[in-house]
C-alpha cells in the first residue's frame, strides 16, 4: 500500500518586502484606475508567507524527502536574501518590466526554487496578507491539484 | 466528491538517530534533533475524508466517528509519548514528519469506512508539515 503513497514536505518562510503596482504601459490615470492605491509612487509593503512544497522518496536512513538545513539554505539563498526587507520594483531585477503583483512573484519564485536538486518542487503559495493567497505549480499538472 | 476535514493536537517527544551512522554523521545529519534526551512538539494533525453527503443524514461521515477513529488510533498512540520508545508503528525508523504522517495514513485508512481517506496532513511546527495522500489524487484539502 505504501507505494501508493506520496509524501510532500511543507515548509513555511516568511520575508517583508515593498512594492508599487504600476504599469508603464499604461497612463497615470489608467494605472490608478486599474491598481488603485497599490500605485501609490512611494509604495507599501507585506509581510509574505512564502509556502514550499516539495515531493521524493522518503530515505529510510533518514525518514526525509529532503534534509531541512538544505532546503532551508536553498531557499535562503535563492529567495529571502534577495527578496526580504527589499523594494521588490527596485531590488529585484525582473521586477523592472513586470510588475510585481503576488502572481508575477509567485512564477519568479518558483522558478528560482525549481532547481532543487534534493526533491520535487510540487508547488509554491504565497500569502501576501492572511486574507490573500496565490498559488503556483508551473507546468506540473499534479502540483495543480492541490 | 465532498472534502472533510478534522484537526487534532497531540504533544509528543522524539529524536533522530539512526544506529547505523557514527556519532559524527547523526550529528552532521540530524543536528539538534539528534539531541539524545529528546525534545518534543505540539503535533497539528489534519485529517481530510472524502465522498458524497449522503442523502438522509448529509454527512461524508459522522464526525462523532472520525473524532472515536482518531482518539484511538492517534491519541491514545501518540499523546504525551516518545515516539522514538512507544510507537511500535514507527519502530526502526526515524521519526520524522514523513514516516509519522505516513504511519497515522496506514492507520486510518483501513479504518475509515465511510467515505475514504484523502489526505493526512501532519504539522511538527506552524512552519513544518508533511502531508500524505494517494499517489495522484492531489494534496486538497485545508491548508
Amino acid at each position: 500500500m505504501s507505494g501508493a503513497l506520496k509524501i510532500e514536505l511543507g515548509r513555511r518562510y516568511r520575508f517583508s518586502a515593498s512594492h508599487r503596482l504600476h504599469s508603464p504601459h499604461l497612463s497615470e490615470e489608467e494605472n490608478c484606475r486599474v491598481f488603485g492605491k497599490c500605485s501609490n509612487p512611494y509604495g507599501h509593503g507585506h509581510n509574505y508567507v512564502l509556502e514550499v512544497s516539495m515531493s521524493g522518496n522518503v530515505d529510510p536512513a533518514t525518514g526525509m524527502i529532503a534534509n531541512l538545513s538544505d532546503l532551508d539554505a536553498f531557499v535562503e539563498r535563492q529567495v529571502l536574501d534577495e527578496f526580504d526587507c527589499k523594494s521588490l520594483n527596485e531590488d529585484v531585477p525582473v521586477f523592472h518590466d513586470r510588475v510585481p503583483t503576488t502572481e508575477n512573484l509567485c512564477i519568479e519564485i518558483f522558478e528560482r526554487l525549481k532547481t532543487f536538486p534534493k526533491a520535487k518542487l510540487e508547488r509554491i503559495r504565497v500569502q501576501e496578507t492572511g486574507n490573500n493567497s496565490f498559488e503556483y505549480a508551473g507546468d506540473n499538472p499534479e502540483g495543480n491539484q492541490s | 466528491m465532498v472534502l472533510l476535514t478534522r484537526k487534532v493536537e497531540f504533544a509528543a517527544s522524539h529524536l533522530y538517530h539512526n544506529p547505523n551512522f557514527s556519532a559524527e554523521e547523526n550529528r552532521r545529519i540530524f543536528g539538534k534533533c539528534n539531541n539524545p534526551h529528546g525534545h518534543g512538539h505540539n503535533y497539528t494533525l489534519e485529517v481530510t475524508v472524502e465522498g458524497e453527503p449522503d442523502p438522509v443524514t448529509g454527512m461524508v461521515l459522522d464526525l462523532k466517528e472520525l473524532k472515536e477513529i482518531l482518539e484511538r488510533e492517534v491519541m491514545q498512540r501518540m499523546d504525551h509519548r516518545h515516539l522514538n520508545y512507544e510507537v511500535v508503528e514507527l519502530a526502526g525508523q526515524i521519526p520524522t514528519c514523513e514516516n509519522i504522517a505516513r504511519v497515522i495514513w496506514q492507520l486510518l485508512e483501513p479504518k475509515i469506512t465511510q467515505g475514504r481517506l484523502h489526505r493526512v496532513r501532519l504539522y511538527e511546527s506552524p512552519d513544518l508539515f508533511a502531508d500524505c495522500y494517494r499517489n495522484g489524487a492531489g494534496a486538497a484539502g485545508l491548508s
